[in-house]
């Protein structure tokens, strides 16, 4: 190796060290600003797209608090994210349910109000709810229903109406669902009749066996990708939430949505404050900003969910405001049920029979698999062994 | 049998890079989407460079490699030096030691790590222990074995009585060290180094399980939008990266092969002296 | 300065960030995850996983055989050329290592997918769309097109490295092309073929990523469920238990191919 290749790759290396050590210099001089961990669902905030407002750039514009935000795609994930520790976010956004488990095991700070003065604007009906009774802990963030989405080019009208749709053999492989536990097994249970609260393991056990009926039909277990997929007519019915359906049917009309006849899920999503956040008093104008009437109506005109502001609707497009599929009448809304917090002994089975869902193969071709190993096992023993034989005859005829 | 395994490899190579080329194209579309091709644009290259998120964490991966394939060099090569004086158990518990990040599945060191900074995070009270450091570290570890590999065949391959030609020639012991060993080991250092930046740039599977929401590397970030729609940009940067990496490859390999030329023919060499 | 102190920094390090977090791993393997208490439950459960386990190993022994097949004649083939272009070949055969594997997955999705690119092709020749994703063979697909250069690199270093003379040896002594291939250069490749299997099977077994995006719902493998018991379900001790038993099980397959190579070879060539 010459001294001039060698120079050039010496001095290569000494560039490469620079600009990392000044890059993270720079990154680590910058941090007089204070900066949030925004944990939040994942297409869930109007980032600027199609003319929308961007939320978190107009936050930091009107406070000077940059936002370093991050996504997850279902309550478990969060969740467990937040268990396993080792992350530290300032605000998250889960679910009802959630919210009530997160109490219960003290993973959560109680909320400052003199920080978050917009408070007033929330409507009553979302204030001292079932996950949160004296509103210590959450302020909400949106409201939302699942119903079906279906494409009504490819799938026959007199096949809808129901949650048994997902389970019809006409359009196997064309039919997606959720991907976490809550929601698959709350249609399930609204298919069978039962509460989605059920806490029976004979109800569990029913609602699973059911889950897996359905596995030949299902094209795969989704959360976002469901965007790609109905736009794309790669999949053509899907349970999801009524406001991504507004957003997926600007980019392909042929999409329709219902609310089953059997019952649908009916969900608050509010803003709380983990214990690992580093920045308590900033987190609180965060949820204060998302409270504003303004931010919370251009910002859900994008979302397509549910504003529980009031005073929201007047800065939203006049279509968005008025629809029955973001806002449907207090009729269907009777059919609505909202998740609770289950026990930990019934969390833990439902986790297990999901597993179950979610890993039961076809045996068939199992077996031909293991038939399969086993021969080809076999075949390389056989091999090696008579290799080392002829080895050792060879080697015993030169050492004659 | 030869023009028959000529086509086979040019067929093989086409099966390799076709993936290259769909993405390549698709970063050129006008609308977002990889299947069907509506119109050429240089749009999603413009959007690319005005971006805030994807270019810094593309430097975030480039500063844990760099930073991580240099620990790895430095911290290796002492180790193999060590090794070789090593008695011959003791040399095959810490060979042995050094093949398990090798052999183990990726997932099980990604675990492994994982488990132990949130160990150590609950033993000491620290809630947001999963960060540039623990990346660090996985990194690190995970590139000790190829730059060990790397320097190992170079060492034993030197002729050791070259250390004592030096010290009869009257060099100081560090002299000889650096003239003479170091001088040796030197191509399997750079290549076990440039193998522990290429391993570290694309890791996916150990950042995954170690990594903390304030520094995120790009192969991460990258698994977290495929998770939701993807925006063409990333078609982008990555038929850039592509560009960049090919070019760096011929760049080497041509500064290589004139290396190399110079070494055989003795009229292209340019400073005097028989060894060069 | 005895110089067998400079290894002890690495050595340190290595019981601090490999042997150590094993531990760790076997400890949570064996604790429940709720009382914390010792317990054989979690690998009592494996039994409920066995189906996954086998079906992680037909498909990854499978891919490394087609990996074999297409990845031998490829790297005989560079090994035949002259230096330079043998240089450029091993070059582009490692470049797309180097580039988010991630991406090309998904870039294999959107060619295989019923409204993807062969489809739309074979759609306009009239022929109905193929069901090509969401099945085992496109997670083999998937798995020969990620691991191929893994193959590739180790067997042409060996094949390389075979002395030129026996090849016009045998040749002197009579022997046409394809007996040359089958008594000479084929055996004397097999370190590089186990090298090589090895290479890909390890990857290939304990892959999630893939199955993910290219496979069914009924193509979960053990990667997906360790993945899924870290990031989605939080369950780190059925886990650690699932990660203990694929890394005894990669372990064995080792140990069992070291005995075929000979004594003092090791199988990690790079």
């Amino acid at each position: 190796m010459t001294m001039k290749f060698r120079r050039i790759l010496a001095l290569a290396l000494l560039l490469g060290l620079t600009v990392s050590l000044s890059a993270l210099g720079t990154a680590a001089a910058k941090d007089d600003t204070v900066t949030i961990n925004v944990y939040n669902w994942g297409q869930y905030i109007s980032d600027g797209t199609d003319g929308y407002i961007d939320v978190n750039k107009a936050f930091t514009e009107a406070t000077g608090i940059q936002v370093n935000y991050m996504t997850y795609d279902s309550n478990e994930t969060m969740y467990t994210k937040l268990k396993t520790g080792g992350s530290s976010y300032d605000v998250i956004i889960p679910s009802d349910y959630m919210i009530a488990r997160l109490i219960r095991e003290d993973m959560l700070l109680p909320l400052n109000f003199d920080n978050i003065p917009n408070y007033e604007y929330v409507g009553e009906a979302y204030k001292n709810t079932d996950y949160d009774p004296d509103n210590i802990y959450s302020v909400p963030y949106t409201w939302g229903t699942v119903g079906v989405i279906y494409n009504t080019k490819y799938v026959d009208e007199a096949d809808t109406g129901s949650w048994n749709l997902l389970w019809n053999e006409k359009y196997s492989g064309k039919i997606l669902m959720f991907d976490n536990p809550r929601d698959a097994f709350g249609i399930a249970e609204l298919s069978l009749g039962y509460s989605v609260n059920t806490e029976s393991e004979a109800e569990l056990k029913a609602a699973g066996d059911l889950l897996v009926s359905q596995k030949p039909v299902v094209q795969d277990y989704v959360m976002d990708q469901i965007f790609d997929k109905m736009e794309h007519e790669e999949a053509w019915i899907a349970p999801y939430y009524a406001g991504d359906y507004l957003l997926m049917a600007d980019e392909n009309e042929a999409l329709g949505f219902y609310f089953p006849e059997e019952g649908f899920n009916f969900f608050i999503d509010a803003m709380c404050i983990p214990t690992s956040c580093q920045h308590q008093a900033e987190a609180e104008a965060y949820i204060n900003f998302l409270c504003d009437p303004a931010i919370s109506g251009e910002n859900l005109d994008y979302l397509g969910y549910s504003t529980p502001i009031e005073g929201a609707k007047e800065y939203m497009d006049e279509e968005t405001a008025g629809s029955d599929i973001a806002y449907p009448s207090d009729e269907v809304l009777a059919r609505g049920q909202s998740f609770l917090a289950l026990s930990t002994a019934a969390t833990q089975t439902m986790d297990s029979l999901w597993l179950n869902v979610k890993t039961t193969g076809s045996s068939s071709a199992l077996i031909i698999g293991i038939i399969g190993l086993i021969v080809v096992i076999a075949a390389c023993v056989v091999f090696f062994v008579l290799r080392k034989q002829k080895k050792a005859r060879r080697k015993n005829l030169y050492s004659k | 049998m030869k023009t028959a395994s000529k086509v086979f490899t040019v067929a093989v190579f086409i099966f390799l890079y076709v993936p290259m080329l769909v993405l390549g194209i698709a970063s050129f579309n006008s609308v977002s989407d990889v299947v069907v091709f509506r119109g050429f644009t240089f749009d999603n290259y413009k959007a690319l460079f005005q971006d805030s998120v994807l270019l810094p964490l593309l430097l975030n991966s480039i500063i844990i490699s760099v930073i991580a394939s240099l620990a790895a060099t430095v911290l290796g090569t002492a180790a193999t030096l060590g090794i070789q004086r090593m008695g011959k158990r003791l040399r095959r518990v810490t060979m042995f030691m050094t093949n398990i990040p090798l052999t183990n599945p990726e997932i099980v060191t990604g675990v492994s790590l994982a488990l132990l900074f949130a160990f150590v995070g609950q033993a000491l009270k620290i809630n947001s222990i999963m960060g540039f450091w623990t990346l660090l570290i996985a990194h690190i570890t995970f590139n000790l074995p190829y730059v060990i590999l790397s320097v190992q065949p170079k060492l034993t391959q030197m002729d050791p009585n070259l250390t004592s030609a030096a010290l009869d020639l009257g060099c100081t012991p560090v002299q000889a060290f650096f003239k003479v060993v170091l001088h040796e080991i030197f191509p399997g250092i750079v290549s076990g180094a440039l193998m522990a930046f290429t391993m570290s740039l694309d890791d996916f599977v150990i950042s995954y399980f170690v990594y903390g929401p304030n520094f995120v590397t790009l192969p991460v970030e990258i698994y977290n939008y495929t998770k939701k729609p993807l925006h063409p940009k990333i078609y982008a940067l990555f038929t850039l990266l592509f560009l960049v990496i090919l070019l760096m490859m011929v760049v080497m390999n041509v500064l290589q092969a004139r290396d190399t030329a110079r070494h055989r023919n003795p009229r292209l060499r340019k400073s005097g002296g028989p060894i060069n | 300065m005895k110089r067998q102190f400079l290894s002890g920094p690495y050595i340190l390090w290595m019981v601090l960030f490999t042997i150590i977090p094993l531990a760790i791993v076997v400890y949570y393997a064996f604790t429940d995850s709720i009382t914390g208490a010792f317990t054989l439950k979690n690998l009592a459960a494996m039994g409920t996983y066995l189906p996954i386990f086998l079906r992680s190993i037909w498909l990854a022994v499978v891919s490394a055989l087609i990996c074999l097949v297409l990845g031998y004649p490829v790297a005989w083939c560079i090994a035949q050329a002259g230096p330079r272009a043998q240089r450029f070949l091993y070059m582009l055969v490692m470049l797309p290592m180097c580039i988010s594997f991630l991406l090309r997955t998904l870039a294999w999705v959107s060619l295989l997918e019923d409204t993807g690119i062969i489809n739309n092709l074979l759609g306009r020749l009239g022929i109905g769309p193929l069901r090509l994703v969401r099945n085992d063979g496109a997670v083999i697909l998937g798995m020969v097109y990620n691991y191929l250069p893994y193959m590739i690199m180790p067997l042409y270093t060996v094949i390389m490295k075979i002395d030129h003379r026996l090849v016009e040896a045998a040749q002197d002594l009579g022997c046409g092309g394809s007996q040359v291939f089958l008594r000479v250069t084929l055996p004397l490749s097999v370190p590089g073929i186990i090298s090589g299997v090895t290479m890909v099977f390890v990857p290939a077994v304990s892959t999630f990523y893939i199955s993910q995006k290219l496979g069914g719902t009924t193509s979960t493998m053990i990667g997906d469920v360790i993945e899924s018991q870290f990031k989605t379900a939080y369950n780190p001790n059925l886990g650690a238990a699932l990660s203990l038993v694929l890394m005894i099980l990669v372990l064995a397959c080792i140990a069992v191919m070291n005995r075929f190579t000979g004594d003092d070879e090791s199988v990690a060539t790079i």
